[in-house]
């Protein structure tokens, strides 16, 4: 066990130095941030001064392993724009995420894998078929007119909760969360269920699968047979056994969620690492960009080793084996 | 379908006409039995005929500026222009535009930067899947950990930072979504080729000592294509909701051809103050679109996937 994620962390490693070579390339060898940088008057010599200045001028080489060897640091330089570390302005913005993220991800669990047991349960039954049609609606809808709907609805129209922006921050150590105030909660509300009306379509669609391939085996007849309550039988017998995939799908959409933030952050204002990346992307500011594509690599990877690891917790018959 | 019957001819077998044609009647009655799936066919017909049409079914060429008069802008649903000439249905955007009319136009872009992107994301991807199953070994190795790295990326982030880098526009918009989309095609076209690849009609073909390329055009290709089929229905929905969402964040298409994401994106500032309309029926538009798509994808994966047979 301990061998494997040794090598799976080491795997992951590998995964983010090709990674970084991609994205140092493409972002590197296109696009002048300089002429950004410059105001339009500047004369060549000044351009040169800045140029010289960012260490824009080296052979691409060797800037790439200066950039190496300061990411190993987790250094990505300062923001072009600011002057800031690119790397704490990202972390700044991380808690807004975060929170975001994790009551899009809970929402989406809580009322999508009730939903998909029901429609698995009773497969042809009108409820089950308005689920499905419901889900198919939830996943094709594209998230920022979503929205825009919810925003029109809620926030225009009925002025039940706030259109944008986040609210007051509390800290919780070097967490600034905003989710434990009433207000926070407000605006906190239309983001997360924007991002949770896809992903529970997903989560129904998954669990409805696993609900079906579950119940036709033994040990739910056998459960049956012994005269437990139904309750008990899909609460404990069938639950325990569609964790897999739901966890599975689950721990991957959650790093999804961390990167299509990027929309749902844009349609509200919310001070993200999404809204950031988008910024940062329209000022061309390429350290951040590069922080930011960085940080997302070695989050998602690490998520799927902890995939792979909550595998084995929950159902001892997979072992993670050396392949 | 003429491939697989050059292929029989290339091989001096008759020619198998009669079983083709009641598989296609088999596969034609499996996809008409869900009403939802015909359902969305027709909506998809439908938008298409109205994007093919724009130029002459439009009561507006939203376009011509000389046509707009600045004092119909932000008129609510079913107003009439000053000499009652013109009934805005849907209303007007800032810009006087008959918002039905830039629906039109704004589903052809919309369309067919959707269309393009998949044919050529289809056309790379199963090209890169078939050579990568047929030679095997390091090739595929190479081939198949790149498209790892792909998938390994969101979409929206890998167009979003291309679309950074190439700036804005519409084949701009093409490239972006072909380089997130071929992966999926070539990890689908390897899956199905490593199976088609020990088949005897194959080792047939090798004997007869067929160039590769042959092989895998005329005899491999045109029987990987079910599951190909699946993911270009479900990736066009999908390039078009994503081509709407890179519209509405402002690195997609330019103002003088907008998608229906633009036409989205263009009413959000008016959404605050209480127009409605400029934004909302775009989104309708759209979300019909992309819904009429994935409710005929999600039947077709239902049939043409063979795990799927015995549930019906």
């Amino acid at each position: 066990m301990l061998s494997t994620i040794v090598r799976r962390l080491l795997q992951t490693l590998l995964v983010v130095l090709v990674m970084s070579g991609l994205v140092f390339a493409g972002l590197y060898l296109i696009g002048d941030p300089v002429l950004m940088l410059a105001s339009p008057e500047a004369t060549d010599a000044q351009r040169e001064e800045i140029r010289r200045a960012l260490g824009l001028d080296l052979p691409l080489g060797r800037q790439y392993l200066i950039f190496l060897g300061k990411a190993a640091q987790l250094d990505f330089g300062n923001s072009f724009l600011t002057g800031e570390s690119a790397m704490r302005l990202i972390l700044e913005r991380m808690p807004a995420t975060l929170e975001l993220a994790t009551l899009a991800m809970l929402l989406s669990v809580l009322i999508g894998v009730p939903l998909g047991i029901y429609a698995g349960l009773r497969p042809r039954g009108a409820g089950a078929r308005s689920i499905m049609a419901g889900s198919v609606l939830g996943f094709s809808l594209p998230n920022f007119w979503v929205g825009l709907m919810l925003i029109m609805l809620f926030a225009v129209m009925l002025g039940w909760l706030p259109a944008g922006g986040r609210g007051p921050v509390e800290s919780f150590g070097p967490l600034k969360l905003s989710a434990f105030n009433w207000e926070g909660l407000k605006s906190l509300i239309l983001p997360a269920s924007t991002i949770a009306v896809a992903k529970c379509a997903l989560i129904i669609r998954v669990t409805r699968a696993a609900t079906r391939e579950c119940l036709p085996q033994d040990y739910i007849k056998f459960a049956r047979a012994k005269g437990l309550r139904e309750k008990r039988v899909l609460g404990v017998h069938l639950l325990k056994n569609i964790m897999i995939p739901i966890v599975t799908i689950g721990g991957l959409e959650y790093g999804q969620v961390f990167a299509f933030a990027v929309v749902t952050e844009t349609v509200f204002s919310w001070p993200g690492m999404g809204k950031l990346l988008i910024d940062s992307i329209i000022t061309l500011d390429r350290p951040v960009v590069v922080a930011y594509l960085m940080l997302t690599v070695a989050f998602l990877a690490m998520l799927n080793l902890l995939v792979d690891i909550a595998y084995t917790v929950l159902d001892p018959r997979v072992r993670l084996e050396a392949a | 379908m003429s491939a697989r019957h050059d292929a029989s001819m290339a091989t001096g077998a008759p020619p198998v006409l009669p079983a083709r044609e009641s598989l296609w009647r088999v596969f034609a009655a499996q996809f008409f039995s869900s009403r939802l799936a015909v359902f969305g066919l027709i909506l998809l017909i439908i938008c298409l005929a109205m994007a093919l049409g724009a130029p002459w079914i439009s009561p507006q060429n939203p376009y011509d500026i000389a046509s707009l008069d600045i004092m119909d802008s932000k008129m609510p649903p079913g107003s009439a222009n000053m000499d009652g000439s013109l009934t805005y249905w849907l209303g007007t955007d800032g810009q006087a535009r008959d918002i039905f009319s830039a629906i039109l136009y704004g589903m052809r872009t919309s369309l067919f930067v959707g269309f393009v992107s998949v044919s050529a994301a289809f056309l790379i991807g199963a090209a890169v899947g078939l050579v990568s199953a047929y030679f095997g070994g390091r090739i595929d190795a190479l081939l198949m950990r790149l498209v790892d790295i792909q998938l390994s990326f969101p979409s929206i982030l890998v167009a979003l930072v291309l679309l950074a880098v190439l700036g804005k526009g519409v084949d701009k918009v093409i490239y972006a979504l072909i380089a997130v989309q071929w992966a999926y095609f070539a990890r689908a076209a390897r899956g199905a080729a490593i199976v088609e690849r020990n088949k005897e009609y194959v080792e047939a073909a090798r004997c007869m000592a067929l160039p590769w390329h042959r092989i895998l055009r005329r005899h491999v290709f045109p029987n990987c294509m079910p599951p190909l089929m699946v993911i270009a229905t479900i990736d066009l929905a999908h390039a078009i909701a994503l081509e709407a969402t890179l519209s509405f964040l402002g690195v997609g298409v330019p103002v003088t051809e907008p998608s229906l994401g633009m036409l989205i994106s263009n009413g959000f500032e008016f959404l605050l103050s209480g127009n409605y309309w400029i934004s909302f029926f775009p989104g309708i538009a759209l979300a019909l679109v992309v819904v009429a798509i994935n409710l005929v994808g999600d039947h077709l994966r239902d049939i043409l996937n063979p795990r799927n047979e015995i549930q019906g």
